[in-house]
């Protein structure tokens, strides 16, 4: 069984975002960048099937410009088998993303897609979700446990009442969230060997998909300054004020 | 317990990816492609990307870079902003400051022809130029431990476990360190690192050099507003707001891309307990020399970083069985000129050379010996001349102070080129300089604006530090009751100010006990700990590789 897994390169979980001075985006000069954190888990749960030998082979994808390979390498380096980058300089937003997996899909004909549930720069939660319903695959988002056997897949799901288990039918797409698994170190010799790991390069075009952005951003804004707590003297004073200043309080 | 651990094969190991050890790499391998050979090369570097842990000011002569990459401008080094402008000034107090005339700056600090960069970028760079010369660069991998064969010769060296709880056992992402075994391996930890101190001691590197000293260096990078950039001015100077027994200089450089850094270096041989070198740089930048260049702007990065600085004098051996010790973890950096760059560079450079002339002839291809080639090719590099002419400037400072011994600087370095034939030295040790606190005035610092000055907790989140919560702790105690029992008593305990990052505190509890804390997930990886607890207890080791600061163009 061949498994597919999207990643993306974002900017690090402990760099502290900050803002164009214009407002127009984040400002990613000088910034460190990584693999988005899902994605992560995403590469990691296709390793262990892979281990466990229900997968044969781990394919990753990733969109962007060359400094994606960087990404890609770092799954290689997990353990997956070969890399696929879909070249374009262009800022993509989901709806592009899902299409140009969706022709990645139709190329590698993959058994199973696993993807992050979200990437920690957008936070759009949606490229799974987009991509399930091009391609007609079933989808089980928010997974944090994850079984295949007999062409079936059974997912455990985090909801907001608890957990619910669904059994797709495969090909399938799965989106992964925190508690899935904890994606392991990359060993020396493993990061050694991903340098040598097929990487294919495609375009866009190449794949049959013109990209179009269907969202603007208008503005990007830093969230307001803390202002300063203070100590109220009595219960009183504190439900006074909750009442009448901060109005949180009927 | 021994450990079984895997292990890989190289001809040249180097521990640190800073310009030291990459210009060694580079350097190793450009010869190899030269002479149609093949060296394996490979550097593990602690930070989580190359130019992670980097901090430097940095105004960067250019001269070890022209050798090593004379095309670097074609490659497209990150050398961007020519120096246009050198000010010196003197701070008098918290309004007054002097603007030294350039005739009478000592000649090492003119900065003409040199360029205003981010050595973190600078680095990032030279990482780049070596992997495309099939250098393998590792970064994310402390090298936790050195590796010795029975003769005694360095054998290499041991990343570190990784996935060890702070209990010390194994957690689910345990995975064992790698021993990387070579014929010589280079420690280019940058100063302090914690490797070369263990060979440093190992080899009695030290015995025919003076005592080392050392600075701590506080840096910001703020984006300052279009209209008050001016890229390419540089702006050094000294006096306020440290007393006349406290050594040492701000920095403040306009780069480009309307940013410009601020910092300054505290010499590490200061003598009040009080001090806090973190609360002296807040309240620099509030005098209108600085002030001025800063208002409007927004700070971005706050970082600090321990330097070596006793220079010629102290510079110890660099050679022992199997290895060397390059850069600032030997003590390269020229103070005269306040520059390490070039010349941890050149020394990466000189070494390369050594190695690769040892490796190509018949009795030393093995590896594993004393590079006795070194020390004569170190010799006849600018290099050591450089550091010659200099090697009175450092303790001219100590022994006459700021005036006295700037004049001494100006006569030695622009009338005798730093050849007067005498050598001041400056034995003392840095930790062993603190007053009592009960002799020494205490010190009240004012209360940042948070526009200008921030407090260290604000400050250390801008470092973007991190590290793995549950995991030993890599900040060692020998001996346990020395913070709250003489150093809290005798000196208050130091380690609450000199840390830049508030990792040490004296904490009392409910009851009014009190308790030594050390936040070691606020680490800078600075070293001043290591160097200037005046009992010597805390020794700095690498934690989990990736962890620590994740500096921008630092």
């Amino acid at each position: 069984m061949k498994v597919l897994v999207a990643v993306k390169r974002v900017i690090d979980y402990n760099v502290k975002v900050r803002v164009k001075s214009d407002c127009s985006d984040v400002d990613l000069a000088n910034t460190k960048m990584a693999l988005n954190p899902f994605c992560e888990i995403a590469v990691e749960e296709a390793i262990r099937l892979k281990e466990k030998g229900v997968a044969t082979e781990v394919v990753v994808v990733s969109i962007g410009d060359k400094a994606c390979q960087e990404q890609i390498r770092t799954a290689l380096a997990l353990g997956a088998d070969r890399g696929i980058q879909v070249e374009t300089d262009q800022a993509v937003d989901s709806l592009s993303v899902a299409k140009l997996l969706k022709a990645v899909v139709a190329e590698e004909q993959p058994q199973l897609v696993i993807l992050g549930k979200q990437s920690i720069d957008s936070d759009n939660n949606q490229t799974g979700q987009m991509l399930a319903a091009l391609t007609a695959m079933p989808q089980a988002t928010f997974a944090s446990e994850l079984t295949v056997a007999d062409g079936k897949a059974t997912v455990t799901r985090e909801v907001d009442g608890g957990l619910q288990t669904l059994e797709l039918t495969l090909p399938a797409v799965v989106t992964t969230d925190l508690r899935l698994n904890e994606p392991r170190y990359a060993s020396l010799p493993n990061i050694m060997k991903a340098k040598r790991k097929p990487l294919d390069v495609k375009t866009p075009d190449a794949l049959g998909v013109a990209l179009k952005n269907n969202v603007k951003t208008l503005k990007v804004e830093p969230p307001a300054e803390r202002q300063g707590g203070i100590v109220v003297a009595s219960v009183d004073e504190l439900v006074e004020k909750l009442k009448n200043e901060a109005k949180v309080i009927g | 317990m021994t450990i079984e651990r895997e292990s890989m094969e190289f001809d040249v190991v180097i521990v640190g990816a800073g310009p030291a050890g990459l210009s060694t790499a580079c350097r190793l391998a450009q010869l190899a492609q030269e002479n149609d050979t093949e060296l394996m090369i490979c550097v593990v570097e602690k930070g989580s990307e190359v130019g992670a842990h980097i901090l430097s000011g940095a105004v960067m002569e250019p001269r070890a870079m022209n050798e090593l990459f004379p095309n670097w401008k074609e490659l497209g080094a990150p050398l961007n902003t020519p120096v246009t402008e050198d000010q010196i000034f003197l701070l008098k107090d918290e309004h007054k400051g002097r603007q030294i005339p350039n005739a009478l700056v000592p000649k090492t600090m003119h900065n003409e022809g040199n360029y205003i960069v981010s050595l973190g970028n600078v680095c990032r760079w030279l990482a780049e130029q070596a992997e495309q010369l099939g250098v393998e660069i590792f970064p994310g991998f402390a090298a936790s431990e050195v590796l010795y064969h029975e003769d005694g010769s360095v054998k290499g060296i041991a990343t570190g476990d990784m996935g060890i709880s702070e209990a010390g056992e194994q957690k689910d992402s345990y995975m064992p360190g790698m021993e990387l075994h070579a014929k010589y391996t280079i420690f280019s930890e940058g100063c302090r690192g914690h490797l070369g101190k263990e060979l440093m001691q190992r080899f009695d590197l030290q015995s025919d050099a003076d005592a080392q000293h050392y600075g701590i260096g506080i840096k910001e990078l703020w984006d300052i507003p279009a209209e008050k950039s001016e890229p390419g001015l540089v702006l050094h100077g000294a006096g306020w707001p440290m007393s006349n027994d406290t050594t040492g200089g701000f920095f403040l450089y306009h780069t480009e891309n309307n940013q410009a850094v601020v910092g300054l270096i505290i010499d590490l041989n200061y003598s009040n307990p009080h001090l806090s070198p973190f609360d002296e740089f807040q309240r620099l930048k509030h005098h209108p020399v600085l002030k001025q260049h800063l208002e409007g702007g927004k700070r971005v990065s706050y970082g600090a970083r321990a330097i070596t600085k006793g220079g010629f004098n102290a510079l110890p051996k660099m050679t022992f069985p199997g290895g060397l010790v390059l850069g600032c973890n030997a003590g390269t950096l020229n103070f005269a000129k306040i520059k390490g760059t070039h010349t941890a560079m050149k020394s990466g450079m000189v070494a390369a050379e050594s190695i690769f002339q040892a490796l190509s002839s018949a009795e030393q291809q093995s590896g594993n010996q004393e590079l006795t080639t070194f020390a004569d090719n170190f010799k006849n590099s600018w290099l050591y001349d450089e550091l010659y002419r200099s090697r009175n400037f450092g303790p001219a400072m100590h022994k006459f102070g700021a005036i006295m011994g700037g004049a001494f600087n100006f006569v030695d370095q622009n009338i005798f080129n730093g050849k007067l034939p005498l050598t001041l030295r400056d034995n003392s040790e840095d930790h062993a300089q603190l007053k009592l606190a009960s002799e020494a005035p205490v010190i009240d610092y004012p209360k940042p604006d948070g526009v200008l000055s921030f407090d260290k907790l604000s400050s250390v989140f801008l470092s973007n530090t991190n590290h793995e919560e549950d995991q030993l702790c890599h900040l060692k105690l020998t001996d346990a009751q020395i913070p709250l029992g003489q150093n809290l008593t005798r000196f208050a305990e130091p380690a609450q100010r000199y840390c830049p990052a508030g990792v040490y505190e004296v904490v009392e509890d409910e009851e009014g006990a009190q308790r030594f804390q050390i936040n070691s997930q606020n680490c800078l990886h600075c070293k001043t700990c290591d160097i200037k607890d005046p009992a010597q207890n805390i020794t700095w080791v690498v934690p989990e590789g990736a962890g620590g600061p994740n500096y921008p163009n630092m």
